[in-house]
Formats: C-alpha cells, sequence, structure tokens
C-alpha cells in the first residue's frame, strides 16, 4: 500500500456503500444456502437413521408435544417480534425498535433453555446422543438448530450493543437486516425439524 | 495440559520420518533466519499476510499449492518405491502401517492442499482481472479463506512429526476410520486439516459466485464472459452446494469420533453405507471443481495462441454447466459393488456415462479452436496439446468403468488409481501449469522461460505416461490398490516401470523449479512491459503486469466475448486518459492471519484434546468475526493524482520498452544484412 | 521450429503407441481379467473389450487431429488457411455433439443389457447343482463355511469347476471387498448386512483372490487361493477337511476377528456352528429391536433378486 494514498471513510462514498451492501446482502443470502444444504445433510441423515433404535427409546417415549408446541411458539414469536422491531426502525422510532429486539433475544433464550431442559432431561434418562444412530442423529439436527440459535442470540446482543453505542449507521442498519434474514431462516428451519422430527416421529 | 500429546508421540525412532522432520525444519529455520536477518518481517505482514489484495492472496494461494505437491510427491516416491520392491518374499522398506499413512497423506494433500489452493489461487488473480473488477466481493474473507486452508495444510505438516496421519486413505472409510478400529490420532488429523481448508473453500466459493454474478465490468453479459470465468463460476456454485455435504459429514464423524455417537459405527444403528454416499455426493462434485477451471485455462489459452476466436463458446458454455448439473447425480459410481439394485446401478451408469457427451464436445471444440488458426508452441500450448492426448485416454476408461459390469472387475484396482490420476493429472494439474505459465508475466511482469518450462512439460507428461500406463495394465491382472505388498511377481515388472515413471515425473518437477530460478535471473529479458505478454484476447491483459493495486484505473466497458481483442482492433486499447477519479479501496486487515492461526490452534488442540486451548482457540475465532464483522470503517482512498502518477509510469515504461524493441530489430535486422553479405562474399 | 516440431510431435505419437502397445500385448496373458476363466468374467472381458472399441471412435480421431492440427496450422505456416473469426460451424457442431450422443446411447443399452445380466444376485445357470457357501471376512482374513457339508476353512476356498457358486457374504468386522479376478465380479463384505455373489470357473486351476477394500494393517496380506477343482477333487478335499480336529464356533470365529490377530494361515474345521453366518450378521444387528415396518422390505421386496438384502434392517440407504 502506498503511502501516498490517504484514509478516509467508506461513508463518503454513498453510492460505493450502497453497492458494498447490496453484494453483502446477496452474499449472504448466498451463504443462507450453504447453510440449508448443511441442513439438508443432517436431515437426510436423520431420516436414514429414524429408526435406528438400537433397542432404546423412539420417538414416542421420548417427545412430549405440548412441551414442545411452548418452545415452537417461542421462536416463532421470535420473528414476529424481529418483525416489529423492523417496522419500528423504518418508522424512526429506535427506542421501541430496541425494545422489540430485546424482547426477541429472551424468546429465543426461552427456546434455547427449553431445548437445553428437554436434552438434559433425556440424556438423563439414558437417551443421550450415544444411545443409539436414531438418538445421534437427533441430538445432532436439533442440537446443530440450537447451535444457530445461540450464535444467533451473540450476534443480536452484538447490534443492540452497537445501536446504543453507534446509532443506527449504514453499517449497523445493513448487518441488522442481515440478522433479520439470518432469525427468519432459523424460524423456517425449526418449522421443519419440528414437522420432520417431532410430528412425523410422532404419527 | 497437553491432553494425550506426549514426546512419545514424536517418531524418534523411524530415521525416514525424522530425515523429513529434519529436513522441513532446517529450511524453515533458514527462511525464518534469512527473513529476520534482512528484517523482512515487517514487509511480510505488512504486504503479504494482513493483505486483501486478490492478486497477492493468489500468489500465496499458488505458492502454498507449490509446497504442498513437493510434499503430496515425496509421499507419491515413497509409494511407487514401496511398491517397486515389495514383492513376493521382500516387505520392502516401509512398515504396512507407515505404508497406508503415506497413501492416506498423498490423497488428501494432492485434492485438498495442492489441487484446490492452485486453481482457487489462479481464480483469485485472474477472476477480477477478466471480469474488469478492483477486488472479490469479500476482500477480508477471501483472506479469512486462504488462513484457514493454510491452517489445514499446518496441521497436515505437524502429523509428519507429531502423531501419525490417518491410514483410512483420503476418502475416509467407513467404518474402519471409527475410534473402535483407529484410536489413534490419525484419523482426527485428517478429519479436522480438511474440516478447515473446506471451510475455508466454502466461504472461497460464495466470494467467487458473489464477485462473478455482481462485480463485472459494464456490457460483460453472462454470455460475454471468458470461458475461464464461466468453468470458474460452475466450480464455485458446485462448492456451495457440495462443499457443506462434506462439512457435515466430517461433523458427523467427528461426533462419532468424540462423543461416542453412531452415525458410521457397525453396530448400535450406525450405517457405514451412508458415509460413502454423503462423501461421493461432495467427492464427485468435487472432481469438477478442481477440473473445470482447467477446461477454462485449456479455452483462454487455445485461443490465444490460435490467434483465433474460441470455436463455438456457447456449445462450450452449454457443456460446462451439464456437466455442472450431472455431477450431482453421479455419486453412486464409486460403489457399485455395495449391493445395489440392478435399476439404481444402472441409472448411475448411464448417468456418469452422458457426462462423456459434453466432455467430448469440448475436446473437439479446442481441436476446431486450432483448426485454421495460427498456433504459437508455448509452453501453455505444450500443456494443452498434453492435456488433450492424455485426457481422452482417461475419459475412455472412466466411461468403461462407468459400465457397472465392467466396473465390477476393475472397481478398487490399480486400474482405478491408473484412471484418476489419468483424469487429475492431464485434466487438472497440466491445466493448473498452462494457467500459471500463461499467466506468470501478468502476475510478475515476466514471462518465464520457455526452454526450461517445456522441458518441465516432457518430463510430467512422459513421466506421467510411463507411471499410469502399466497401471492399467496390472489393474486388469487384478492388483489391488493401496497393498503395501503383494505377492504375485508377475506384476513387479510394470510397478518398477510405474516407479520409473515418477522418477521421470520428478525430473519435470526440477525442470519447474529450475525454470522459476532461471527465469527470475533472466527477468530483465523476459520482461512484459506492455501488460499484454502473449497478443491476449481478455480483459486481465488490458492492464499492466502486474497490475497496480486497483486494477483498471478507468473501468472497462465491454462489447465483446474477447473484450481486449476487440479494443485493439478498434484501437481503444492502452489508452492513457488525461484524467483520473479517486479509487475506492479496501484496507489490509490481520483478521484472516489471525483466524487462521487460531483454527490451527483449535484443531491441533483437539486432535490431541487440549481441551483448554480448544476453547481458547474458539472463543478467540467468535471475538475476531464479531471484531472483523463491526468493522465498517474498511476502506480507503488513492487519490486521483496517484492513480494518474502510476499510469503515467506505466505508459512510460511501455513507451520505452518499444523504443528499446525497436532498437533491437533494427540491430537485429543489420547484423542480418552483415551476415548475409558476409555469406556472399 | 516447423520441423522440430514436426519431430517432437512424430516421436511422441511412436513412444505413446509403443507404450500402449507393449503394455497390451505383452501383458494380455497375464491379465486375468481379460483372460477370464470364468463364466461371469468371460462376459465381462467381452464387455470391457466391446466399449473400449466403441470409444475409439471418438477418441482416434482426436490423436489424429491434435497431431494434424498442431502441424498444418503451425504459426510458421503461413500457407495455411487463417480463420481467425471462424467460431461457429452447423455441421461442425451437429457431429461433434451427435457422434458421442450416439455412442453413449449404444454404451447405454449395452449398460442396460450389461447389467442386468451380469447382477451378481442373479443365480448362474447351469446343469451342475450349485454349492452355497458363505464368505465371512474379517479385517484380515478370509472365512469360507460350506453350510451345505458343515465344514469351513481359513484363507482358501475350494469349489469343482463348471458348478455355480452362490455366495452370501458379510464382515464380522470392517468393510472389504471380496474378489478373485480370474473369475469375475467382486462384492462388498459389511458388518450387519449381507450381500450375494454368484460366480462359476470354466477351467481347473488355482486363481488368486484378494480383498479390494482397504482393511487396516492387514489389507496387502488378505489373500487366498480359490482352487477349481474337479468334482472328484472337491469330494477328495472334503474328506481331508473332514479329518480336521479344529471345529469352528462363534468363540473361535470370534478369536480370528480379533483385531490383533492377522492373516492366518490355511486353516480346515471339519465341523462349524450351525447357522453361523447368520449369528454374525447378527451380532451387528441385535441392537435394532423389533421394527414396526421393514422399509427395505416395502422398498425393495418384489425385487429381491438384486436388492441388497438385510436380516432384519431398515432405513438403509441405496
Amino acid at each position: 500500500m502506498s503511502t501516498a494514498t490517504k484514509t478516509t471513510d467508506i461513508a463518503h462514498d454513498d453510492h460505493h456503500a450502497q453497492h458494498q451492501a447490496e453484494i453483502k446482502t446477496f452474499g449472504f443470502w448466498v451463504y443462507l444456502m450453504t447453510d440449508l444444504i448443511l441442513f439438508s445433510t443432517f436431515f437426510a441423515t436423520f431420516a436414514v437413521l429414524a429408526k435406528n433404535y438400537a433397542g432404546g427409546p423412539g420417538a414416542k417415549e421420548l417427545f412430549e408435544l405440548p412441551f414442545l408446541f411452548v418452545e415452537t411458539m417461542l421462536l416463532l414469536v421470535s420473528s414476529v417480534t424481529f418483525g416489529f422491531a423492523v417496522i419500528a426502525q423504518q418508522q424512526g422510532k429506535q427506542k421501541q425498535m430496541l425494545t422489540y429486539l430485546v424482547v426477541t433475544g429472551l424468546l429465543g433464550l426461552g427456546f434455547l433453555g427449553m431445548e437445553l431442559y428437554e436434552f438434559a432431561h433425556m440424556i438423563g434418562e439414558g437417551a443421550g446422543p450415544d444411545r443409539s444412530g436414531f438418538l445421534s442423529a437427533f441430538f445432532t439436527l436439533v442440537g446443530f438448530h440450537g447451535l444457530h440459535v445461540t450464535f444467533g442470540i451473540v450476534w443480536l446482543t452484538v447490534m443492540i450493543i452497537q445501536i446504543v453505542k453507534v446509532g443506527l449507521t449504514s453499517g449497523v442498519e445493513s448487518r441488522l437486516a442481515r440478522l433479520s434474514l439470518f432469525w427468519h431462516f432459523l424460524d423456517i428451519v425449526w418449522v421443519g425439524v419440528f414437522t420432520f422430527v417431532y410430528l412425523f416421529g410422532l404419527v | 495440559m497437553f491432553g494425550k500429546l506426549s514426546l512419545s508421540d514424536i517418531p524418534f525412532h523411524d530415521p525416514i520420518v525424522m530425515g523429513a522432520i529434519g529436513s522441513s525444519t532446517i529450511g524453515a529455520v533458514v527462511i525464518l533466519g534469512l527473513m529476520t536477518y534482512y528484517k523482512k518481517w515487517g514487509y511480510l505482514w505488512t504486504e503479504w499476510l494482513t493483505t486483501v489484495d486478490h492478486k497477492k492472496i493468489g500468489i500465496m494461494y499458488i505458492i502454498l499449492a507449490g509446497v504442498m505437491l513437493l510434499r503430496g510427491f515425496a509421499d507419491a516416491v515413497m509409494m511407487r518405491a514401496q511398491q517397486a520392491i515389495a514383492a513376493g518374499g521382500n516387505e520392502g522398506y516401509l512398515t504396512a502401517h507407515h505404508f497406508d499413512q503415506v497413501f492416506g497423506a498423498h490423497g488428501t494433500i494432492m485434492i485438498i492442499f495442492v489441487a484446490m489452493p492452485f486453481i482457487i489461487g489462479l481464480m483469485n488473480i485472474i477472476i477480477p482481472l477478466q471480469i474488469g473488477a478492483r477486488d472479490v466481493a469479500f476482500p477480508v474473507m477471501n483472506s479469512v479463506s486462504f488462513f484457514l486452508t493454510v491452517a489445514g495444510a499446518g496441521l497436515m505438516m505437524i502429523s509428519l512429526g507429531v502423531g501419525e496421519f490417518s491410514n483410512t486413505g483420503w476418502t475416509g472409510l467407513a467404518p474402519l476410520f471409527e475410534k473402535e478400529f483407529n484410536p489413534g490420532v490419525g484419523v482426527d488429523y485428517w478429519a479436522w486439516a480438511f474440516q478447515l481448508s473446506g471451510m475455508g473453500t466454502l466461504l472461497g466459493g460464495i466470494n467467487f459466485v458473489v464477485t462473478i454474478l455482481k462485480m463485472r465490468a459494464p456490457g460483460m453479459s453472462l454470455m460475454k464472459m471468458p470461458l475461464f470465468t464461466w468453468t470458474s463460476l460452475t466450480s464455485s456454485v458446485l462448492i456451495i452446494f457440495s462443499f457443506p455435504v462434506i462439512t457435515g459429514a466430517l461433523t458427523l464423524l467427528t461426533l462419532d469420533r468424540y462423543l461416542g455417537m453412531h452415525f458410521f459405527t457397525n453396530d448400535m444403528g450406525g450405517n457405514m453405507m451412508m458415509w460413502n454416499n454423503l462423501f461421493w455426493m461432495w467427492g464427485h462434485p468435487e472432481v469438477y471443481i478442481v477440473i473445470l477451471p482447467a477446461f477454462g485455462i485449456f479455452s483462454e489459452v487455445v485461443s490465444t495462441f490460435s490467434s483465433k476466436r474460441l470455436f463455438a463458446y456457447k456449445s462450450l458454455v452449454w457443456a460446462t454447466a451439464v456437466i455442472m448439473i450431472l455431477s450431482f447425480t453421479v455419486w453412486l459410481h464409486h460403489f457399485f459393488t455395495m449391493g445395489n439394485t440392478v435399476n439404481v446401478n444402472v441409472f448411475f451408469g448411464i448417468t456418469t456415462m452422458l457426462i462423456a457427451i459434453p466432455t467430448g464436445v469440448k475436446v473437439y471444440d479446442w481441436l476446431f479452436t486450432m483448426y485454421r488458426g495460427r498456433i504459437r508452441f508455448t509452453s501453455p500450448m505444450y500443456w494443452m496439446l498434453g492435456f488433450l492426448t492424455a485426457f481422452v485416454i482417461g475419459g475412455m476408461t472412466g466411461v468403461l468403468m462407468a459400465i457397472p459390469g465392467a466396473d465390477y472387475v476393475v472397481h478398487n484396482s490399480v486400474f482405478l488409481v491408473a484412471h484418476y490420476h489419468n483424469m487429475l493429472i492431464p485434466g487438472a494439474l497440466f491445466g493448473y501449469f498452462a494457467g500459471f505459465s500463461y499467466w506468470f508475466p501478468k502476475m510478475f511482469g515476466f514471462k518465464l522461460d520457455e526452454k526450461w518450462g517445456k522441458r518441465a512439460f516432457w518430463g510430467w507428461m512422459i513421466g506421467f505416461l510411463v507411471a499410469f500406463m502399466p497401471l492399467y495394465a496390472v489393474g486388469f491382472m487384478g492388483m489391488p490398490r493401496r497393498a503395501a505388498h503383494y505377492d504375485d511377481l508377475s506384476w513387479q515388472p510394470y510397478m518398477i516401470t510405474a516407479a520409473i515413471g515418477t522418477a521421470i515425473v520428478g525430473l519435470g518437477i526440477a525442470c519447474q523449479v529450475i525454470q522459476l530460478v532461471v527465469s527470475f535471473r533472466k527477468r530483465e529479458e523476459l520482461e512484459d512491459a506492455t501488460g499484454d505478454a502473449w497478443d491476449g484476447r481478455t480483459l486481465e491483459w488490458a492492464t499492466a503486469s502486474p497490475p497496480p493495486e486497483y486494477n483498471f484505473a478507468v473501468v472497462p466497458v465491454v462489447g465483446d466475448l474477447d473484450a481486449f481483442w476487440e479494443m485493439k482492433e478498434q484501437g481503444t486499447a492502452f489508452r492513457h486518459y488525461p484524467v483520473y477519479a479517486d479509487i475506492h479501496m479496501p484496507k489490509n486487515q490481520p483478521y484472516g492471519v489471525i483466524i487462521g492461526g487460531l483454527a490451527l490452534g483449535l484443531g491441533f488442540a483437539m486432535i490431541w484434546y487440549i481441551w483448554w486451548l480448544a476453547i481458547a482457540s474458539l472463543i478467540g475465532i467468535i471475538a475476531t468475526i464479531i471484531i472483523s464483522g463491526s468493522n465498517d470503517n474498511d476502506g480507503y482512498l488513492i487519490p486521483a493524482s496517484e492513480v494518474k502518477r502510476i499510469e503515467d509510469l506505466r505508459f512510460d515504461r511501455m513507451a520505452q520498452a518499444k523504443k528499446e524493441k525497436e532498437e533491437e530489430v533494427e540491430k537485429l535486422s543489420k547484423e542480418e544484412v552483415y551476415e548475409y553479405s558476409d555469406k556472399n562474399n | 521450429m516447423s520441423s522440430s516440431v514436426k519431430k517432437k510431435g512424430i516421436k511422441f505419437l511412436k513412444g505413446t503407441l509403443l507404450v500402449l502397445m507393449a503394455i497390451f500385448a505383452g501383458g494380455c496373458k497375464k491379465m486375468v481379467v481379460l483372460e477370464s476363466k470364468g463364466a461371469v468374467g468371460v462376459e465381462q472381458a467381452f464387455l470391457i473389450k466391446i466399449a473400449f472399441l466403441l470409444m475409439l471412435i471418438v477418441v482416434l480421431p482426436v490423436f489424429v487431429m491434435v497431431i494434424w492440427f498442431s502441424i498444418r496450422y503451425r504459426a510458421s505456416n503461413t500457407k495455411a488457411t487463417f480463420k481467425p473469426k471462424w467460431t461457429h460451424s452447423n455441421a461442425v457442431e451437429a457431429v461433434v455433439w451427435g457422434v458421442p450422443v450416439a455412442i453413449i446411447i449404444v454404451l447405454g443399452y449395452i449398460t442396460w443389457e450389461s447389467t442386468h445380466e451380469l447382477n451378481p444376485y442373479k443365480p448362474l445357470e447351469s446343469d451342475n447343482k450349485a454349492i452355497e457357501i458363505d464368505v465371512i471376512s474379517t479385517d484380515s482374513d478370509w472365512l469360507f463355511v460350506y453350510p451345505e457339508y458343515g465344514v469351513a476353512i481359513v484363507n482358501q476356498m475350494v469349489f469343482p469347476v463348471n458348478t455355480p457358486l452362490n455366495f452370501r457374504l458379510t464382515s464380522g468386522s470392517v468393510m472389504t471387498s471380496f474378489f478373485i479376478p480370474a473369475l469375475g465380479s467382486q462384492m462388498y463384505a459389511m458388518a450387519g448386512m449381507q450381500t450375494k455373489l454368484h460366480l462359476m470357473a470354466n477351467e481347473v486351476g488355482v486363481f488368486r483372490g484378494h480383498n479390494m477394500e482397504y482393511s487396516g494393517n492387514g489389507y496387502a496380506g488378505m489373500n487366498f487361493n480359490a482352487i477349481s477343482t474337479t468334482q472328484e477333487g472337491f469330494e477328495n478335499w472334503l474328506k481331508g477337511v473332514k479329518e480336521s480336529t479344529d471345529s469352528l464356533s462363534v468363540d473361535r470365529f470370534k478369536d480370528i476377528n480379533s483385531m490383533f490377530n492377522m492373516n492366518h494361515p490355511v486353516t480346515s474345521f471339519s465341523a462349524v456352528e450351525p447357522d453361523l453366518f447368520n449369528k454374525v450378521v447378527m451380532e451387528n444387528m441385535h441392537w435394532m429391536g423389533m421394527p414396526e415396518h421393514s422399509e427395505m422390505e416395502e422398498k425393495y421386496g418384489d425385487e429381491p433378486k438384486g436388492s441388497m438384502h438385510m436380516m432384519h434392517g431398515h432405513g438403509s440407504m441405496h
């Protein structure tokens, strides 16, 4: 890098920034697609091993629909509150937006808490991931989604801190938009997990 | 504190391993010493390790590939030497367990740490130039991709001296790689090296897809993209569709080995056949990931050196796209002998054969590009012609193996080994070598020495034929692959021939090393001041060699497939503008090298169960991602005056070179006249 | 330039052809796959040769054109036609797409026919009554059980000529691949599963058998002699085996199957625990529990001859 060049803030160049944001959004969509394929790999694995109980407990002994319903609702509602946050952002109501984001994060934490409780409960009953092929596939698929939610919450926390500290700069806005995509994506994947793993398992 | 790791994991008793470690360590110490002596650490950090310039990252990728090629070739020599002598009563000089690690390391290195970094390096350097862009879409992520690959390569090198490497081949073998059969660290080295570089490649694939789809120069529609860009695009699409599968599959294996899960185990509900399916759902597209861009290089080379437009461009693009799609429908041909139903085998056999159609079309389109051209036989063209002749043999044996009935008798034999080397060496590696010598002047501003380049070609070409044609024959004799020893003495002459072939390839590699040294010494003589070293046709030749940081002072407007050729014809090439605008460029960032370093720590810690280090590295990686992701101030402006200064220099140099050349021509023609008159007197 | 290129090109072509010819002519006698001694293998050798010849239609012109175009259109030959903008010809395109398509259609048909014909699960036709042989692999040894005769042998296989051999295969350990190159098809052996293979020797002789799927340190030594003999010879061999004092129980098998016990000498067993094969399969199956229904049967039940038959298994991938 030549010393004769001078640095300057990216925001100076509006057109450039806009183009950058567009590219980043597109790139993020591509990333989400790769993540979806990764999930598909685990879904396919689960489909193959779904009945390999190895003498251990099966879906019917392990899953409780009411519990799962609450868990699912937490995540679905969190998607809605994220939507409200985006609306508030567009209306310029920063405080309201922050409130919705915090609520979203709490709902996400609630979902994670319930999932961890379910996992702990199963492991306590001797139905841990090393018990059978079915349980390995179950813990991996559901746990992988849970890991995504965890990263989503970390990201959300970072965004809340940034909004409070630097406000809604163009960079923060563009990241928030991608987080929103990510959050809805997790929601959709969960619908798949819920239907495919739990409902089909119980039917 | 150190997990499972102890001093006894270093194989002090093994002279071969210790020799390898010793020489690599001495090499490393010498390099580090020289760097310290010449005070190059700062230069290395600011100009290379933290760079986000796609050209420099590309060059580093190629250096990595070159270093790993030497390591992988050393493994090849060891295997060929072993199989040349380990017949009948002779057990050879390697133990079975050592030989097993060598073939696993050879395959993993050649595919993951030679082919991939080599082609991604070339894609990095050339694609932005070819599409008239100033960098890739995500320059920092590009650096992360590279250093993740380096981390994986680092684990490969560490496995040489600390512990052991996997004995389950580069493909992994279920359930042999499970803890029950493989309690050591070898499989973990393989899995983590593979996983880290795979993630780097996945990020790279995303980067290139976005770059090619979103950052092309105005006027460059999809059907005006050069073939190398097209094939790189299809290759990147294959990466983003297939690499998540291997990431997932390796994760499942890791869970099996670390948490006692049952994905690929014999018992407790595992399914070993699932590994074969998952692996090859990635593995087959992977073959096209490494070969398709080489096809692109051949297309560029044959057109440039035939001084002719590419024949049937549309046909070539469609053939590429068809190959891309079909590559996802053929994975089962890697295990026809697993007891599948007849119709499953028929289906996958026929889809596999279908790939031969677009591939055959490509071969003929290249040939018809040469037809009625003016062919210049430079070394890239040598690689191209060598590829054409050798590759069709591999294609033939490939179609043969696509017929399940025939595959039943050659599968898993050395015939298969011969076949895929016949695809990958001429198909991929020759392409990369062609691309390397073709674009070398673009990277460094001077050409490679042609004489040594052609010698290198003959070494590789003859060596390849001598090394692998005998394997086809021994395959028909029923020799299994991966055998550390065999008792059928009638195979031995062939294996000795194959070993000689490897030695000839070694001569080719030696010529390549000499070529680099000779070319560097003669760099002034070989200099290309125009930026257009070969009378090229595509945009990368429109800028200086090496290109300035911003690639193009003014973003070119594209009107034709051979954009630069058209500019030359219309007289608009090499335009020296009186005024330039400020150029916005990304700033150097240390995130890539930091994440790479932490990933190496994470991988090593996980392999040796050093949990505190693993957790610390993981937290470090996440923190780095958060910090780099929150950095909005990531660019800077190159002022117009600076651009003008750089461009003026370029055109001065060009004018100077032109003058020198004219003088030289004049001098030469005068000498000729003297000679002529001498003769007549 | 031009003459040296020409010379090099011709030299190169000569060299390649010589290497190829030397290999394919000199080694032909030893190429047991192409000179098969088995009913299945003979068909496979024919299949390979036919496919090879068909593909030469596409491949040979490539060699010719590479050399011809290289010489004719070299830059120094200014007399040759130069058409730098010629990029399209419907006739050429039709040929370069049409010919490969036609060849692949033919090959596709051959594939369809031959894959059904050479289906390893298909019993072979013969006037002689077939012999059942159960193949159980460990990670380094082959165990052959003759359930009809109640005998077994490690790392050697004896059978009468011109008699169909019905193999069932499984593994007590890692995945292996059972292959006798001189007779034809190979087949994987996998723990907890059963695969099938049918072979028949046309000649008397001793053929080598190998494991083709890498299986650990004992892999290179995981070979056996497949001895094709007359009916009389086979009966004599059976008599000899019956004199062995060794018998094969599940525990004895487990000892052979132990990972640290590699590449056994040929060992005969005069008695075999009944149903040993299924017991080895079940060793890795007992976990399955009783399924409500079998997906395998549902999916492939109507086509048993080609499918991988899992005992009570289900949910495997195809």
